[in-house]
């Protein structure tokens, strides 16, 4: 009888580290969130934590095709901000965003997408010329084109990534070189520096445990 | 035996100075290497890859010594200035836009461009500030 109570204890105990490292293993939520009151599926009226999302939009890519967000819906990605004669961070952002896109690329759950902010220059051709010469082909990374207001606002308000024209900087425009990895269900879940090496290694570590979190 | 010990002596002389010389030139070559690779970092290296590899088509690698070569006269005014023009590297056109750099003092420029000749399988040896500005003064 001992026996059994120490190993149903001893199981028990299993289950709990095991399920600890699990939480331990969450990717952070990036954002504002408030909390509201839903029904969980038994109809009893809960709290439960809402986080910031990214709103729906709709673009154009690379090949003038419109695209919106039923590209990314159910879907694990990296968003960023860029464009595409800038001669100073996006370079480095691209060619380490590059070896994080080679990495996924024949996972069908992870897509990239590039938003310019170049609204004067950087049509659709402009766009795909970049992306050939960079030596991205395909739907998996997508390179978005929209009005000035649209990437604007999705950048600063939505993405957290601070965007803006600047006459005074070298290339006419100015921004971060932000990395930012979204879950399937919008939510940030995490932000990095596109041109720091480090954070780049970590953006490539982190995006297996977020697709885990959708494995259970 | 006087005449003798006045020519060693000259010959000895000579000898020190150009040994001298060499030296003065390998330590300017090692000043130009280490600051040239910081000026590299900082200002090259996003586009032409840390070990000069270039990125994809949108600017060419400078590992191509050949090409670095025929255009010796030409690097430190491309660097300065930039270029929008069709370059063969190994083999392979590039046709994007190098923009210039207008901050960049002509001691900048000779220090990166030693660099550059000097690294990534490239021996192209020292070449002195005063030289690049002379090339700097004839861009065209
Ligand atoms: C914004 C990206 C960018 C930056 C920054 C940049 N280059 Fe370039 N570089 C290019 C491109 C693109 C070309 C090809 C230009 C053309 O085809 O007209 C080029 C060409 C060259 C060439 C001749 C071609 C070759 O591959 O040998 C040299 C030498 C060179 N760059 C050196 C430098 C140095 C030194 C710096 C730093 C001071 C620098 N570049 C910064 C993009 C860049």
């Amino acid at each position: 009888m001992n026996k059994i109570i120490s190993s149903i204890a001893f199981c028990l105990l299993f289950i709990t580290i095991l399920s600890s490292c699990q939480q331990e293993k969450k990717l952070p939520f990036y954002g504002e969130r408030h909390a509201e009151t839903v029904k969980d599926a038994a109809g009893v009226e809960k709290i439960d934590t809402v986080y910031q999302t990214i709103p729906n939009w709709s673009f154009l890519n690379q090949d003038s095709i419109v695209t919106t967000n039923k590209a990314t819906d159910g879907k694990v990605y990296v968003a960023d901000f860029f464009f595409t004669s800038c001669t100073t961070i996006c370079p480095t952002m691209h060619r380490n965003l590059m070896t994080v896109y080679n990495e996924f690329k024949t996972n069908p759950d992870v897509m990239f997408v590039s938003h310019t902010i170049d609204f004067k220059y950087d049509r659709p051709y402009v766009l795909k010329k970049y992306a050939q010469k960079l030596g991205v082909d395909g739907a998996k990374w997508q390179f978005l084109y929209g009005s000035k207001d649209s990437v604007y606002t999705l950048a600063e308000k939505n993405y957290l990534v601070a965007v803006g024209e600047d006459s005074t900087a070298k290339d006419g425009y100015i921004h971060q070189g932000y990395l930012v990895l979204v879950d399937k269900d919008r939510r940030i879940r995490g932000a990095y520096d596109g041109t720091k090496e480090d954070q780049v290694e970590q953006l490539k570590k982190d995006i297996p445990v977020l697709l885990a979190e959708y494995k259970k | 035996m006087r005449k003798y010990i006045i020519n060693s002596i000259f010959l000895l002389s000579i000898v020190a100075i150009i040994v001298s010389c060499q030296n003065q030139e390998t330590i300017d070559l090692q000043n130009y290497m280490s600051n040239g690779k910081d000026i590299y970092k900082a200002k090259c290296q996003n586009c032409h890859g840390e070990n000069g590899e270039g990125l994809g088509q949108l600017a060419p690698p400078l590992t191509d010594s050949v090409f670095l070569k025929t255009n010796k006269n030409r690097l430190a005014c491309i660097i300065k200035n930039g270029a929008n023009e069709t370059f063969t590297i190994h083999g392979k056109e590039y046709k994007e836009k190098m923009p210039a750099f207008p901050e960049l003092a002509d001691i900048d420029v000779a220090q990166v461009m030693v660099f550059v000749t000097n690294s990534f399988g490239n021996k192209q040896g020292f070449v002195p500030y005063t030289q690049v500005s002379t090339q700097l003064q004839n861009c065209k």
